[in-house]
């Protein structure tokens, strides 16, 4: 039992029984949602993107064989994400590649906003504010969710180091709970909670960037 | 964390752990005083909470067509 407290919900077991009695709607469903995911967290293991591809390939027929044996102990797609990193592991550790928790998780130690922000150590107000940071407030809604806006947060995740972009596409993109990424990345509390800060925070930045320079313009 | 004030660098810094319900009451209380007193924090946390609902806005990408034929054929073979 995972000490996360998450089991199959009633909509994953219904997925369950359709799948197992061979609804092919169903399995291709599944596959356009997680394809691309499971194929970033194979990634992050081995050396190529073709080897991650046979990795993801072998976790499905791993999942579709596996599908009488669920036990609907975890939720269905952390148990699926769980089967994938756990085959690009063994394969990365046969090829010899040993990849550092540090790698994945972009162990910097870059501030959640510049220091350049706040006033210094000397000053009568230490760690307050230089200048307030820009309300987005006044930005109309047709710009914030414009084409453009949405794609330099799209940019900003792929800048990401893996860990921190699967953190926050599962969390922010998909909705999951930290619950369940943590059981499907394997990650601790503290963990998940620190690389989600680290993403959110650089996210921030880039569009609050990209806002700002918008409004220059104009 | 100590008991002096928080600085707004330190309400940045923490400012997931808030969202995210993971401060003791006795910190999140020391947040909360902060923003109360706070404009730029205050404005801060919204930026934050604009960013998780827009990169809720995101979609996913799309997977070739070749892959999702193999894969289909693997399902079929499964379950024939």
């Amino acid at each position: 039992m995972s000490d996360t407290g998450i089991v199959a919900s009633s909509a994953d077991l219904a997925v369950l029984e359709r799948l197992r009695a061979g609804d092919e709607t169903t399995f291709m469903m599944l596959v356009q949602e997680h394809q691309a995911a499971m194929l970033r967290i194979a990634q992050m293991y081995v050396s190529s993107r073709a080897v991650a591809e046979e990795c993801v390939q072998e976790a499905w027929l791993g999942i579709v064989k596996g599908l009488d044996a669920f036990e609907g102990r975890s939720s269905l797609r952390t148990w699926m994400y769980r089967i994938v990193a756990n085959i690009a592991r063994t394969r990365g550790r046969r090829e010899g590649r040993s990849i550092p928790f540090s790698a994945l998780s972009g162990d910097d130690d870059e501030p959640a906003v510049d220091a350049d922000w706040f006033r210094a150590t000397t000053d009568q107000f230490p760690g307050g504010w230089r200048s307030f940071p820009d309300n987005w407030r006044g930005i109309p809604a047709e710009r914030l969710l414009a084409e453009e806006t949405l794609e330099t947060i799209g940019r900003a995740i792929e800048a990401l180091p893996p860990l921190q972009g699967e953190v926050i596409r599962m969390r922010d993109v998909l909705g999951w709970t930290s619950g369940e990424v943590r059981n499907a990345l394997d990650l601790s509390e503290t963990n998940q909670r620190v690389l989600l800060h680290r993403a959110r925070s650089r996210v921030r930045r880039e569009l609050d960037a990209y806002l700002m320079e918008e409004r220059d313009e104009r | 964390m100590s008991d002096r004030a928080l600085t707004c660098q330190d309400v940045v810094d923490i400012i997931t752990d808030y969202l995210e319900n993971a401060l003791s009451p006795d910190d999140r209380r020391r947040v909360e005083e902060h923003l109360a007193l706070c404009d730029g924090c205050t404005t801060y946390l919204e930026q934050m909470r604009e960013t998780i609902r827009l990169t809720g806005m995101l979609t996913q990408e799309q997977i070739p067509q070749e892959q999702r034929q193999q894969l289909l054929e693997a399902f079929r073979a499964w379950t024939a």
